[in-house]
């Protein structure tokens, strides 16, 4: 028996009888388009949803107020209509010049706050002229050997005023340490600045797979990160707890957002093991989602996320501050949504993303461009990106008024099913003891795989249709083509030469001696930050302060799961 | 009995982006054919030794990080050298329209592109493979 405490709209009196007098003649007269629909993460969706779905679901326990626990809608009582989200997008290319000039050119055009990308020998703990680079050098990204590098990348910027979200994993420690040496040599102080640092190790291996390090020693480098900034850079957001690459692996969304709120427990349990008290790190904990397709879905996941880490934090951890309750999150568009196929639809796509983004309460946003299918964003097609976020702004009237969407049968149900589903997985993989064990079994990694195909298959069957891929492929003019931006190797070549210069006139002893007190530290097992700040200040390059851990840590090998 | 049709999938480049190469090693393992996937970041030396070693009929590149240029031609050279003549290089992955043609005149039989189907792969191999002894 339905307890709505609306009888005439609702009973399931009112709905046998709105199913036998006007849905089954309608079902008789028009059959529907398919037998069962579903989300892109092919998760089934009912037909109708109606009060009898708010079964179970108690208004002031699971929803309550914004800025309210469990903070299902927001953790700011006046959403985005005190304050936008911060519009940070993500750039980074050719050589640390390069990449400083287009800073600059965003800043200049209202965006925010800045969003480093690295190339890949960068992110993987390489120095451009490492035979491993050769070709990569300033593709995917910027390219950041030294503390040289750093200093071109962030020359003319004050660090006091800006806030910067660097994405690196794998050698993160050693890129804040270069922050930090900048931020110090500008004269700006540490307890002042602030940013974000991915830092975010678990999902490299379930998903990124840009890893140096086995697991454990790199769970001991992060730890020191936290404990570091906690007691010295006490503004910095030191690990951003990433769905966004499970997700574009291929998960579902419930699998995004269990896997993801799994590593940050995992941090959290790492953390208070290390002998930290939970409410002096987790408030600088944040998190980053993907913005996909399934626009209802992908709000649900978000208000599901802020309702289960509240919980977690204050029934699991004992935490008391509020601030370690609240779920903080960045999201980005799904880059593997956007299409090769006729590009200009993908800023159609970003768009209707990044609204979800927003309607589920983003702190902070990044909207892909529309020919980064194809290449690093053109400055054009980056600028339309961020003109997007503008539009959401300011013409759409979203941001009128706080979570919008709460208390629609349909959306409120959905919370509480991804949240359902995202517990079932994290109590499976406390039953393994964890997120490092399910990654030494590869039980993540399986079930992104699992998922993946299963969207294949789909696709190929035609039961999920793309448009200009599988359904509407017929292109009206091929010229349309947008203009691309293009790295050549003259960047690899300046950076090899750089580095080259930096080698001969740095003093070599300070060098050798800083590195062999990393290592040394390290085995020792002492806080590894401040040795690699050392290291940075004698112009240790990254590939030297990688090698020298290395030789402590060992390398990781993905076992074939 | 017909020899089943064996297939190297290699993932060459810096990059960790495995989801479209597992899910084709899959797709072809489901269509009957025998599968050797490399794992990440393998050189183009480490992949033509694997594909000597596995006596593959084709090898199948994943290269999402922008360099197809310089490493398809390179794994044909070593294909070349070890003299691999009947083995079938293609390859997929985030390769500009414009770079198949300059491709397929190196010596790369096929390419496909995001949007290919598993289906579309699986049926090119059928027919280009000689049919084993």
């Amino acid at each position: 028996m339905s307890t709505t405490k609306n009888p005439a709209s609702g009973t399931s009196e009112a709905e046998a009888s709105w199913q036998e007098k006007t849905l089954e003649p309608t079902l008789r007269k028009m059959p529907e388009r398919m037998e069962q629909f579903t989300t892109t993460s092919l998760y089934p969706i009912k037909r109708l949803y109606t009060p009898s779905d708010l079964d179970g679901i108690d208004f002031d326990e699971d929803v309550n107020f914004p800025g309210q626990f469990p903070y299902t809608r927001g953790i700011h009582a006046t959403g985005h209509r005190g304050r936008l989200w911060t519009m940070r997008q993500f750039a980074g290319f050719g050589s640390a010049f390069d990449t400083n000039k287009r800073f600059k050119y965003l800043l200049a055009h209202g965006q925010t706050g800045l969003s480093t990308a690295f190339d890949l020998p960068t992110l993987m703990g390489l120095d451009a002229d490492s035979p491993l680079s050769e070709g990569e050098v300033g593709k995917c990204g910027v390219a950041v050997s030294s503390l040289a590098d750093m200093e071109a990348l962030f020359d003319g910027i004050p660090l006091e005023e800006v806030t910067t979200s660097m994405t690196i994993n794998a050698p993160a420690s050693m890129i804040l340490a270069m922050y930090f040496v900048v931020a110090e040599k500008q004269g700006a102080s540490w307890r002042k600045i602030s940013g974000t640092l991915q830092n975010d190790i678990l999902k490299e291996f379930i998903a990124q797979k840009e890893w140096i390090y086995p697991p454990r020693p790199s769970m001991q480098l992060v730890i020191d990160s936290f404990k570091f900034c906690t007691d010295e850079v006490p503004r910095w957001n030191f690990v951003s707890v990433s769905g966004y690459h499970i997700r574009e692996a291929g998960s579902t969304a419930i699998q995004e957002l269990a896997f993801t709120l799994r590593d940050g427990i995992e941090y959290v349990q790492w953390g208070i093991d290390a002998g930290m008290d939970v409410d002096a790190f987790a408030p600088r904990i944040s998190f980053f989602f993907n913005a996909h397709n399934d626009f209802f879905e992908e709000i649900a996941k978000y208000r599901a996320a802020r309702r289960i880490w509240a919980r977690v934090m204050r029934d699991r951890f004992g935490a008391r501050d509020p601030r370690s309750w609240q779920l903080r999150f960045h999201t980005q568009t799904a880059g593997v949504t956007l299409t090769a196929q006729q590009p200009y639809n993908n800023v159609a796509r970003v768009a209707i993303q990044a609204l979800a983004g927003v309607l589920g309460g983003t702190q902070s946003l990044h909207t892909n461009s529309l020919d980064e299918t194809l290449a690093l964003p053109s400055e054009h097609a980056a600028t339309i990106a961020l003109r997007t976020q503008q539009i959401i702004a300011h013409e759409t009237g979203v941001t009128n008024t706080v979570d919008p969407l709460a208390g629609s049968y349909f959306v409120e149900k959905l919370t509480s099913e991804m949240e359902a589903g995202a517990l079932e997985y994290i109590r499976k993989i406390d039953e393994m003891g964890g997120m490092v064990e399910a990654i030494d079994r590869g039980y993540p990694q399986k079930e992104i795989h699992e998922a993946a195909y299963e969207f294949q298959r789909a696709m190929e069957r035609g039961e999920k249709l793309v448009v200009g891929v599988n359904a509407y492929t017929e292109v009206s003019d091929e010229s349309v083509q947008p203009p691309m931006l293009v790295i050549d190797n003259q960047t690899a070549e300046l950076q090899i030469q750089r580095l080259a210069d930096l080698r001969a006139t740095r003093d070599s002893d300070g060098v050798a001696r800083a590195l062999d007190l990393l290592a040394a530290g390290a085995a020792e097992g002492r806080n590894t930050m401040p040795l690699l700040i050392d290291c940075v200040r004698a112009y240790c390059t990254l590939g030297e302060m990688c090698d020298a851990l290395k030789a402590v840590y060992g390398e990781y090998q993905e076992p074939d799961f | 009995m017909e020899r089943k049709i064996r297939i190297l999938i290699a993932k060459p480049g810096l990059d960790g982006h495995d989801r479209g190469a597992k899910v084709i090693a899959r797709a072809l393992r489901d269509a009957g054919m025998e599968v050797i996937y490399t794992g990440l970041r393998q050189t183009p030396e480490q992949i033509v030794a694997a594909a000597v070693q596995e006596d593959v009929d084709c090898i199948g590149l994943s290269i999402l990080s922008g360099a197809h240029m310089t490493l398809f031609p390179r794994v044909l050279d070593l294909m070349k050298e070890q003299g691999l003549d009947d083995v079938i290089l293609f390859g997929g992955g985030i390769i500009p329209d414009e770079d198949v043609p300059k491709l397929k005149e190196v010596g790369v039989a096929e390419i496909f592109t995001p949007g290919a189907s598993t289906q579309a792969v699986i049926e090119y191999l059928r027919q280009h493979v000689r049919s084993a002894a």
